[in-house]
């Protein structure tokens, strides 16, 4: 099914930056560019999971995708949706449809709305029928009893929320699911279920955008990982790569990442994530790292590498 | 079941409290005011003789201390009897009863103009949030909210009664009619000035608290996930919007059932308007203390009622409160 429509990405996210105004001193007025020149692509049947601390800007990426950032945002770059240009109207006709979103947790629910009829969604009365049947069998495709879409979703178990939450993201013939955070409060074997149904999805040639910082989560499921550092993508690589202690990795910040990581040393680098405000100059990642070299300071490009993508000039 | 019962029984017995305590303020009040009854009763240059005046005096047990007079007055009104009012020569109840059917239909029309129209401008001013709309009905409002009823009332009397002859000057009927000749028409035409003027005056602070609460509910988590699955803005406002604003605004809306029974006071002098508050207005002035003390305890009564009301329409609207009430489920 992937092979329908050729290599076409899905979704192409080309150098986008995302800045917020915001009030200094007085009535000064300033722009904090949050994300940087993140690029990225999704190709269909493929899961593609973007794995940050919290905290680092990651939710934005999926919020400038579906066109839902806050009115004080500005967007620059370029998106990309099945060859077509993603813009603000395109975006309006492609979400909820085209383009589903799977938010954290119960609390993007409407709490006294019952649970059935925010799946259904927003719709005519024609389309209504339609949908209704549509429910059924995505109802029961998540093992949901009928009886679930009566409850309001305070009545739901973490569990039932999730598989609702999932089912209104399929609801329409989603080509691209973005899902933000799926899995945080979720047991263990909960969160391998969720795991498993994004696989089903892209198994079905969905395209499929997992945003977490859960980087084992994202090993089960996903087939190229983007590590996100200070609001921007610094590597991707394929999920294999970050096998072991990292050596097939590419990025000084990708195999820090790994090394850090309970079962393998528990290592950690020195510092910290630097704000948006007060970021280094060239290589996002330049304070920290131990092969700094004085060309970092300049501008750093995203460069193919060994069948993924870096951006580092020391990589090899 | 267990549960409701016990609510119920907590219900009334809150509700004797308040008239009790309600009772005793307002007849410790009427005791230490400047009022002579027994003046009052007679008139001031009237010729009865003093020996008269002490037998009246006597009679009504107005040389005993203030206790007793309470006693013998609450045990009355427990047996339904509220005594004699002096300024109408009615028995208190009747003059109530009469009085309040006009004040109603002012209050309820008051009450849903306001309700109605303040609720309608607040969500148009948040999903307009920071246009020319919103900025012009934010200022509106707080003109409203900050000028006083007595002021608005002689304003809109002089503008569309008196200038422009659309509306009458004053009483609830035409003049010189018999009251089972009034027609319905001829009472709305009569009620229409005063329940503007007491509506519009409730209609700002509605209309605020609307715009506010929308505003925080359009920015909740779960508008962000309906705008990401398609809705416009005003099918996030229809779906969402409404029912969740819907506790605060049913919370405010009955909440201004106190400040309506304070504002009908003077709305009703202003127009002449034969209701409740200017019976009120009569009972103070000519010190007809048994009114007083019956207009009292009965609009203890009417608010406690009205916020009886937005308790029980919480359980209408928010499915958790009615899960709560009805199981007596701890969460």
């Amino acid at each position: 099914m992937a092979g329908q429509g050729s290599r076409q990405p899905v979704l192409a996210v080309e150098n986008l930056c995302i800045s917020f105004g915001m009030y200094g001193r007085g009535m000064e007025k300033y722009e904090l560019e949050v994300v940087h020149n993140l690029s990225l692509t999704v190709n269909p049947g493929e899961i593609v999971a973007v794995v940050g601390a919290s905290g680092s800007g990651k939710s934005l990426l999926a919020h400038a995708i579906l066109g839902i950032l806050p009115g004080n945002a500005k967007m620059a770059g370029k998106l990309t949706f099945c060859g077509e240009d993603l813009d603000r109207a395109a975006q309006k006709k492609l979400r909820g449809r085209e383009i589903a979103f799977i938010p954290q947790s119960v609390e993007y629910l409407d709490p006294l709305m019952k649970v059935g009829k925010q799946v259904l969604g927003a719709c005519g009365r024609r389309e209504r029928k339609q949908r209704m049947e549509t429910r059924k069998e995505v109802f029961a495709r998540y093992h949901l009893e009928e009886s679930v879409a009566n409850l309001y979703p305070y009545q739901l178990s973490g569990g039932m929320a999730r598989r609702v939450l999932v089912a209104g993201a399929v609801m329409g013939n989603a080509k691209l699911v973005v899902a933000d955070e799926p899995t945080p409060g979720l047991s263990e074997s909960l969160a391998r279920e969720t795991m498993e149904h994004f696989r089903e999805l892209a198994k079905e040639g969905c395209a499929v955008l997992l945003i977490t910082h859960d980087i084992d989560l994202a090993l089960q499921a996903a087939g190229r990982i983007a590590v996100f550092y200070a609001g921007s993508v610094l590597e991707i690589a394929p999920a294999g790569d970050f096998s072991g202690a990292g050596e097939a990795l590419r990025h000084p910040y990708s195999k820090a990442f790994l090394q850090a990581l309970p079962q393998n040393g528990f290592c950690p680098i020195k510092g910290t994530q630097p704000y948006a405000g007060n970021l280094p100059k060239g290589c996002l990642f330049g304070d920290r790292c131990p092969k700094r070299a004085a060309a970092c300071a300049g501008n750093v490009e995203m460069r193919t590498l060994r069948g993924g993508e870096v951006r580092c000039i020391a990589a090899e | 079941m267990e549960g409701r019962m016990k609510r119920m029984v907590l219900l009334v017995l809150r509700m004797v409290t308040l008239l009790v305590a309600i009772s005793i303020v307002s007849f410790l009040l009427v005791v230490k005011a400047p009022i002579d009854p027994l003046t009052s009763y007679v008139g001031a240059n009237s010729t009865i003789s003093e020996e008269a005046k002490e037998e009246i005096s006597e009679y009504w047990g107005l040389d005993q201390p203030p206790v007793e007079r309470f006693l013998t007055w609450a045990g009355n009104v427990l047996r339904g009897d509220f005594g004699e009012s002096i300024v109408y020569r009615q028995p208190v109840l009747s003059v109530i009863q009469e009085r309040f059917r006009y004040s109603l239909a002012l209050m309820l029309a008051a009450w849903i103009c306001s309700g109605g129209l303040g609720f309608l401008l607040g969500v148009v001013a948040a999903v307009y949030q920071g246009s020319i709309l919103d900025k012009m009905i934010k200022a509106i409002c707080l003109v409203f909210q900050s000028s006083p009823t007595f002021w608005v009332g002689l304003l809109a009397l002089s503008i569309f009664a008196v200038n422009l002859g659309w509306f009458p000057i004053g009483l609830a009927a035409p003049m010189g009619k018999l009251a089972s000749e009034v027609t319905f028409w001829e009472r709305l035409y009569h009620l229409a000035l005063p329940s503007m003027t007491l509506g519009v005056l409730g209609i700002g602070k509605i209309t605020l608290y609307t715009r506010q609460k929308l505003l925080e509910i359009l920015g909740s988590e779960f508008m962000l996930y309906a705008r990401a699955r398609g809705e416009s803005t005003w099918q996030m406002v229809r779906r969402h919007g409404l029912k969740n604003i819907a506790i605060p605004a049913v919370t405010v809306q009955f909440a201004s059932f106190s400040e309506l029974f304070g504002g009908i006071a003077l709305a009703e002098s202003v127009f002449s308007y034969p209701g409740i508050g200017s019976a009120a207005t009569a009972a103070g002035l000519g010190g007809d203390v048994p009114l007083l003390l019956g207009i009292a305890v009965f609009s203890a009564v009417f608010v406690f009622v009205g916020n009886l009301a937005a308790n029980i329409l919480y359980g209408f609207i928010d499915p958790r409160i009615r899960e709560n009430a009805a199981g007596g489920r701890d969460m």
